[in-house]
């Protein structure tokens, strides 16, 4: 991506684009089947709060580590799962979360998921033939066996797997993770949907082969105008592939942006530990260390910790983080964050007696950041009602 | 040509093309007639490939072929009388004579077709219940699947040939009535090992992916779960045959069948009427008592040998008939 696409794409306004699928305020508990004699029943609060919106040929990401819920939110979006609350918006009308049948099919054509695993996501007994003609015959756009061979021949092509005459009457255990890939792809194709959902679709695969599958679905997306989610734990290929980057922790959505913006002055204590994790030879060539220790590990989802459920993580970490989630923060150029070194939702940062000593080197921007407001002492009463992570 | 240019060739390629070397005019074939003669030959590979299984599939083959044609070659009516009781195995009658003068060998190749068609048929239709009850209960789960292991559980408990004796005793004598009580008396144990499999199968992520393209739950159930389960349906069809074989041939030796058909248990249930075993006629019991054990046998005998080709272990000796598709790339 070249930096005038990068502006022309920031000085559009969002209004000139319309997004083709959104999702507002999701949530997913999963509810445990355990029985217990005493106490409310318990659940996996897999995703507490996530907000996106997907535009015709662009792509998002969504970032974070296992367990962050990036995969529920894209089974969510998928209708894989029912979420347990918030909305979801196609082409700005809301989607019924309760259809089944013809309904449901009829959103499926839009929307379409790539699976994480081509070793797992497509069936060993059936050739490419089945798997590509099932889509192209459940969705109407082929009606006899002809059209179906010709656009089934034409999917391969699309997906550069040639000569397509070969591939057509193979199985899944004679092609190689990647090509099996692309056959996972063209079967979402097939449907010919306008939001392609990819769930990690490059982690399973040899690292030889990921950026000519990561290449493929960005021609897709620039010649087909599809909207892209595009989830992964590696932030440097969210920043080569998506125009648009969220973070996610613990099922909360904890930073946004342009992926410039988001990775190269990354705001979130997390976000900046996550690419710390990741190598960069800029910073390998200049000696550094790493700048925060990467400590502890994604907690239980079933008793999360309270209000930011970074902070048992975070060198940052203030009384009022344990209390309650803070509320987004614009740091402009469409940058967001939701943290409390840069203020509650309305710039103002919160200053309050750390629960520890940040690390002296660590983040000396946002440490500057936070100090500003000294003396005020804005400490924010907890409101227990009022935010959403404050249910346990 | 030079080593040099070969690299160069080679460093060229597209990732995911098959290099030109492979050659360019595959075989066409008409691919629906090619793929029935590939699966032809794969269950041909199956059948010859290990022992036990030849072996059993020859000894069922032969029965198959004589319940088919058996009762052209009968030299006499297996029911008609003459005053030739009780007599040994003979040129005349090559397995003796009954009390009432008919002809053993006769009613054999009689008693065949009747036992093994409709030993084959109910085990066919005990295991279709299964699969049903089994598949639809594990994929949906719910309370769908509640009600239906609650009814499976049921029966699973319920001792199978006493109900089966009593129930055979309540409804009008015939085959009809004895196939209907051993389908609802046996279906349940192989419908609770195919949910247990479905169980874990639905959760896959190809079953996954088939809801996310927009499939059916009937097509996902029985065009992606079954297929991949058809090793366990065909071991358990098979067991199931030697149970329902059992099971027939046991209500029949009760008089609980209708005795006047000729077939193996009906056959033995005349032989202990007439006491043949003290009598010392042993051409009368034993011919349908040893195609009864070389049947389940054989039937035995297939089942092992499918336990030792699921078994990866002993896979090698399959693979080594690997497509010849696959060898030209392995090589190329």
């Amino acid at each position: 991506m070249s930096v005038s696409e990068q502006l022309t794409v920031q000085q559009t306004p969002e209004k000139v684009l319309e997004p083709v699928l959104e999702a507002e305020h999701l949530r997913k508990d999963f509810p445990l089947r355990t029985v217990r004699l005493f106490g409310p029943p318990r659940a996996v609060h897999a995703v507490e709060d996530a907000s996106l919106a997907l535009y015709p040929g662009r792509a998002t990401a969504v970032v974070g580590e296992s367990g962050s819920g990036k995969t529920t939110v894209a089974r969510m979006l998928a209708r894989l799962y029912d979420p347990t609350s918030g909305v979801i918006r196609f082409h700005g009308q809301p989607v019924d979360l309760k259809a089944r049948g013809q309904a449901l099919r009829t959103y499926r054509r839009h929307v379409q998921l790539i699976f994480q695993d081509p070793f797992a996501s497509l069936n060993p007994i059936h050739s490419v033939r089945y798997h590509l003609s099932r889509p192209l015959r459940v969705h109407g756009h082929a009606h006899n066996r002809q059209e179906e061979t010709e656009q089934i021949l034409a999917l391969l092509r699309r997906v550069s797997l040639t000569p397509a005459e070969q591939f057509i009457e193979k199985y899944p255990y004679q092609l190689s993770g990647g090509q099996r890939q692309r056959i996972a792809i063209a079967r979402a194709l097939a449907v010919r949907p306008e939001v392609l959902l990819a769930d990690e679709p490059v982690s399973m695969l040899d690292v030889s082969i990921r950026l000519d599958i990561l290449n493929l679905l960005l021609r897709l997306k620039d010649e087909e105008q599809l909207a892209l989610l595009y989830i992964t734990h590696d932030i440097a290929s969210a920043r080569y592939f998506a125009e648009e980057t969220l973070v996610m922790y613990a099922g909360q959505m904890v930073e946004g942006g342009p992926s410039e913006e988001v990775t190269q002055r990354p705001k979130h204590p997390y976000t900046q530990l996550l690419l710390s994790a990741a190598p960069d030879p800029d910073r390998m060539m200049a000696g550094q260390k790493l700048q925060l220790p990467a400590r502890g590990e994604i907690p239980s989802l079933i008793n999360p910790p309270s209000g930011c459920r970074f902070h048992p993580r975070c060198p940052h970490a203030m009384e009022v983080c344990r209390q309650r989630f803070p509320r987004r923060t614009q740091l402009g150029n469409g940058h967001w964050a939701h943290c409390f070194l840069y203020g509650d939702g309305d710039g103002e940062p919160v200053v309050s007696a750390r629960l520890k000593t940040a690390s002296s080197t660590g983040a000396a921007e946002s440490t500057a950041t936070g100090g500003a407001g000294l003396g005020t002492s804005s400490l924010t009463p907890p409101s227990s009602g009022a935010s959403p992570s404050s249910q346990s | 040509m030079s080593l040099g240019k070969d690299l160069k060739h080679v460093a060229t390629l597209e990732p995911e093309t098959i290099p030109s070397t492979f050659p360019k005019k595959f075989p066409r074939r008409d691919s629906r007639l090619a793929r029935l003669g590939e699966n032809l030959r794969l269950v041909w590979r199956v059948l010859t490939s290990n022992r036990k299984v030849a072996i059993g599939s020859s000894i069922v083959a032969f029965f198959l072929l004589v319940a088919i044609f058996g009762p052209l070659l009968a030299p006499y009516d297996p029911t008609a009388t003459s005053r030739l009781s009780e007599t040994p195995p003979s040129a005349a009658h090559w397995l003796g004579t009954t009390a009432t003068g008919q002809d053993i060998f006769s009613q054999l190749l009689y008693g065949t077709r009747s036992s093994v068609f409709w030993g084959f048929l109910t085990g066919l239709l005990v295991t279709l219940v299964s699969v049903v009850v089994g598949l639809v209960s594990g994929y949906f789960g719910g309370i769908i699947d509640e009600i239906l292991s609650l009814v499976t559980n049921v029966f699973l408990v319920i001792p199978a040939l006493p109900l089966a004796i009593v129930a055979v005793g309540y409804f009008p004598k015939g085959p009809l009535t004895i196939a209907l009580v051993i389908i609802l008396t046996n279906w349940s144990f192989n419908a609770r090992l195919l949910r247990a499999q479905t169980l874990s199968m639905r959760s896959r992520e190809f079953v996954t992916a088939a809801r996310a393209s927009g499939e059916s739950a009937w097509r996902i159930i029985f065009f992606e779960i079954f297929p991949n389960e058809i090793g366990i349906v065909a071991a358990a069809f098979v067991s199931t045959v030697i149970f329902v074989l059992l099971a027939w041939t046991a209500l029949e030796f009760l008089g609980l069948g209708d005795i006047n058909t000729v077939s193996w248990g009906s056959m033995l249930y005349w032989a202990q009427q007439s006491d043949s075993i003290f009598s010392g006629l042993w051409w009368w019991f034993a011919p349908p008592g040893c195609c009864i054990a070389l049947l389940g046998a054989a039937l035995a005998l297939i089942n092992f040998g499918i336990d030792e080709i699921a078994d990866p272990r002993l896979r090698s000796e399959i693979s080594e008939h690997v497509p010849k598709e696959l060898k030209e790339k392995a090589v190329t």
